[in-house]
């Protein structure tokens, strides 16, 4: 009774039903849906489609959790994405050579640094300025595009280079070369956090501010650390993304994104009021939104309510687990522990 | 008894993960009485408390008021049925202003919108009830506690009550403002009110009411009427053992302070001329190794003020600070760390604990943030730690897992101190560490103190209750009105000596 009861309460109990039974959906209406084939040393199927599709989702929505977790909000990842893809593509695109490595090599760099940049410019409004987050990064949300544009021209800049397209639709070991992209992320930041100090100050610091700076932490340099990674994962996102199409679209990569990854992050259990948090939940979180994405188009949702079908999963899975549900399915009190009882 | 019952709460158990906080309680309240809750932290006081308002579900157990079955899904509808309650801690909004803050919820309504005239008109009204010079416009978060305290007072008197809850109404009040609550509180029984009275102060409870339940552990002990029971009794009953450590205690301060008074050396920490405007006019400070400073004064001296100078909680803008006889700017409390000094705030919830995270991580913050983010301490380590300091300080429930926010007020302050103490501070500076603990608890923390002066550890200690101040303190700085007005070792002082040094000069109390 008490295992059964551990289980329900987990944070991670309802998303992961909610994507067992979107899974199941699938597999009833497109019956060969969990097969996986191995074609060229290569691993094909809808369930490889799903995760590398939402890798860019997954690796945001990573950033976006430890932003969360500390009671902010990144409103420019579709942003950042958006510039680093722009600036990765021209740099390949102005090259003589866009085939050469080292080209390649070059502008994933300069990518990535100006990702961390983007980032750290928003810990500094955050952190340093004590500006709110949602504005703060609102600021680069609606300028960041401008300065995509500016960098692309205004166009949408096409390129021819394998090396690159390697990024977001290339395979390692048999898996599409962006699922451990993200693996590899998320290893990181399950490192960063758990096998340092970071994880429980970053809670610390999201739950009661006022004390943890009495106790000596620094939460500004802990804020602004939070934003850079958010940074960081977006920009890698916006290279998938570009990579992915061997295109940067100034306007229309990575548009939305951070409202999936928020939703992501909330579907995962991780409240939007900041403090305890679950990187597993995320992932499993952006999964539940890629598979629906998928499920739309598999199932031949007419597309007209593709996304009111989105929304009614969203929905359904956000009130099993507001704590009004989940008292009254458990008849308990709501005591100040009953929306966050388990640790990642 | 003649009369039914208001209130009767029959056989209630409640359960936490971890702690079983309620174990078959029964209680009734009459009307028209002043009903005592008594009992240790962690007994379950609080917790019947929620249990009667609705925050809290009941697992078992019946309720009913004035005879008819009670049954509460949360707050509103006890606030409903007539019954209001002040809690512990102040929950209001401070960004409001302290007429939304009482009438919000119930503002009076005209077309529909909000008859503002009429609102605070209202809250005017009953601010004059309670005495209170406060403008009903003025926001809240720019009042006292204390004042704050008596808002959520009057708010909870506007509500057709008919069991009026106060849980430890008058831990932060000075004796005028507990004279005028208990006078409210005598107006209010003989409207017919009952009223549910939690206090660790013996002689407000001896003094107003005319029950007592006394709860220990979570199960009920008995029911008395006040003026048939002795003091000494009621206490046995609440932690049922002796309290001879209490003299023993005072007789070896006063010993140590004789010894160290030849003893010239450097004070670990010198400040001369610190001040911040509008907090604290300069003063100066000096606190030697082994040294207990007591700060005494009313709510609002400017005692806490002193306290968050010399701790790097607020930046001083004049004067100038010495470790050990070197300068050093304590401009966060970071840096105050790193010089072995640590604060201990007294308020607990907004500057304290960690609600959300457990006792082994509310143990080892400060030492964590101290050793930097890649230098984790280890699990190992970690539950060391935590155990070592749940078994010196008798932390209750002893699970290093729970969440710090399901304990009770007087065991996340022992949370507390273990973080401080797990920095092994060469200077802790105490701000009501025993605000709201019973008498068991505070004599624990009491010894502790003394024990850890003993090995050499500075401790500056603040207590609004004097006599603890005295007994354990070997020099006492006296504030009022926002200045140091002296300082003096402690030999043969008297309470009265001392506050008459508090009240000298000063008429206007906290009415700030």
């Amino acid at each position: 009774m008490n295992a059964v009861r551990s289980i329900t309460r987990s944070r991670l109990f309802w998303p992961v039903t909610a994507l067992a039974a979107l899974l199941i959906f699938n597999v009833i209406v497109t019956p060969g849906f969990f097969g996986i084939t191995l074609k060229d040393g290569h691993l094909f199927g809808s369930l490889i489609d799903i995760l590398r599709n939402g890798a860019p989702t997954m690796l945001v929505a990573l950033g976006m959790t430890l932003v969360i977790a500390t009671r902010g909000i990144d409103l420019s990842v579709g942003a950042i994405a958006a510039i680093s893809g722009a600036v990765a593509c021209t740099i390949i695109g102005d090259a003589p050579d866009p085939g050469n490595p080292g080209v390649v090599a070059v502008a994933i760099i300069v990518a990535v640094v100006l990702s961390l940049i983007l980032g750290s410019w928003n810990g500094l409004l955050v952190a340093a300025f004590g500006i709110q987050p949602i504005v703060a990064t609102l600021i680069l949300m609606t300028a960041g595009r401008g300065i995509a544009m500016l960098i692309t021209e205004g166009n949408i800049l096409t390129i021819t280079s394998p090396p690159y397209k390697f990024i977001g639709a290339g395979f390692l070991f048999g898996l599409p070369f962006a699922i451990i992209i993200v693996a590899v992320m998320v290893a990181i930041a399950a490192l960063l956090t758990r096998k340092t100090a970071l994880g429980l100050l970053i809670e610390s610091v999201g739950i009661n501010p006022a004390a943890s700076r009495i106790a000596g932490v620094r939460s500004r340099g802990i804020v602004w650390v939070v934003y850079i990674f958010s940074g960081l994962c977006a920009g890698i996102a916006g290279l998938i993304i570009s990579s992915n199409v061997t295109a940067a679209d100034a306007n229309s990569a990575g548009l939305w994104i951070e409202l999936d990854a928020i939703l992501a992050v909330v579907i995962g259990g991780t409240s939007l009021a900041g403090g305890r948090y679950s990187l597993t939940g995320t992932i499993v979180g952006a999964i539940v939104i890629q598979t629906l994405t998928t499920t739309v188009y598999t199932a031949g949702i007419p597309k007209e309510i593709a996304l009111v079908f989105k929304a009614i999963v969203v929905i359904a899975v956000c009130l099993l687990q507001s704590p009004v549900v989940q008292d009254w399915m458990h008849r308990r009190r709501p005591t100040p522990s009953s929306t966050k009882a388990v640790a990642s | 008894m003649q009369q039914t019952p208001i209130v009767e709460m029959t056989d209630i158990t409640i359960t936490f993960p971890g702690v079983r906080a309620l174990d078959s309680v029964s209680f009734r309240m009459f009307p028209g009485e002043v009903h005592s809750l008594m009992g240790e932290n962690g007994a379950g006081k609080s917790t019947l408390i929620k249990a009667l308002t609705g925050v809290y579900s009941i697992d078992s157990g019946t309720m009913t008021l004035a005879g008819e079955p009670l049954v509460i899904n949360g707050p509103a509808q006890a606030q409903a049925a007539g019954i209001s309650t002040v809690y512990q801690e102040v929950n209001l909004l401070p960004n409001l202003s302290v007429a939304e803050n009482i009438m919000l919820g119930r503002e009076p309504r005209k077309g529909g919108l909000i008859d503002w005239r009429a609102t605070r008109a209202r809250a005017a009204e009953l601010l004059e009830r309670l005495n209170l010079d406060v403008d009903p416009r003025s926001q809240l978060s720019t009042h006292s506690l204390a004042v704050q305290q008596l808002v959520a007072i009057a708010r909870a008197t506007d509500v057709d009550a008919k069991v009026l809850i106060l849980d430890e109404p008058t831990s932060s009040l000075d004796a005028d403002e507990v004279a005028e609550l208990f006078r409210v509180i005598g107006r209010l029984k003989e409207s017919g009110v009952a009223i549910l009275f939690v206090s660790h102060f013996l002689d407000q409870v001896y003094e107003i009411s005319d029950r007592l339940t006394v709860l220990r552990n979570g199960a009920l002990v008995g029911e008395y009427l006040t003026k048939e029971i002795l003091r000494i009794e009621l206490v046995h009953k609440m932690i049922g053992k002796e309290l001879a450590v209490l003299d023993e205690l005072e007789g070896r301060t006063r010993q140590a302070a004789a010894d160290e008074e030849a003893n010239v050396e450097v004070p670990y920490l010198e400040a001369k001329g610190l001040g911040r405007k509008g907090a604290v006019e300069p003063f100066d400070l000096s606190i030697r190794e082994g040294e207990i400073v007591g700060l005494a004064g009313l709510l609002g001296s400017g005692r806490t003020e002193v306290a968050r100078l010399i701790t790097g909680v607020d930046r001083a803008d004049s004067g100038e600070t010495k470790v050990l006889g070197i300068r050093r700017r304590l401009r966060t409390p970071r840096i105050a760390l790193r010089e072995r000094i640590a604060y201990s705030s007294e308020d607990r919830k907004t500057q304290g604990i960690v609600d959300e995270l457990t006792v082994r991580d509310n143990i080892v913050l400060a030492l964590q943030a101290d050793r930097g983010w890649f230098r984790r301490i280890s699990k190992r380590r970690q539950d060391e730690l935590a155990q070592s300091y749940i078994q010196a300080l008798n932390i209750r429930p002893a699970n290093p897992d729970a969440l710090a926010g399901n304990l009770s007020g007087g065991n996340q302050q022992k949370v507390l101190l273990a973080r401080w103490l797990a920095v092994a501070p060469h200077l802790l500076v105490l701000d009501e560490p025993t605000r709201g603990i019973d008498v068991g608890a505070k004599a624990e923390i009491q010894k502790l103190v003394s024990s850890l002066a003993d090995e050499g550890m500075s401790v500056v200690f603040i207590s609004a209750e004097l006599e603890e101040v005295l007994r354990l303190s070997h020099r006492i700085a006296v504030m009022r009105d926002r200045r140091k007005v002296a300082d003096l070792p402690n030999e043969d002082i008297t309470v009265g000596q001392i506050m008459t040094l508090i009240a000298s000069g000063a008429d206007e109390g906290v009415n700030a």
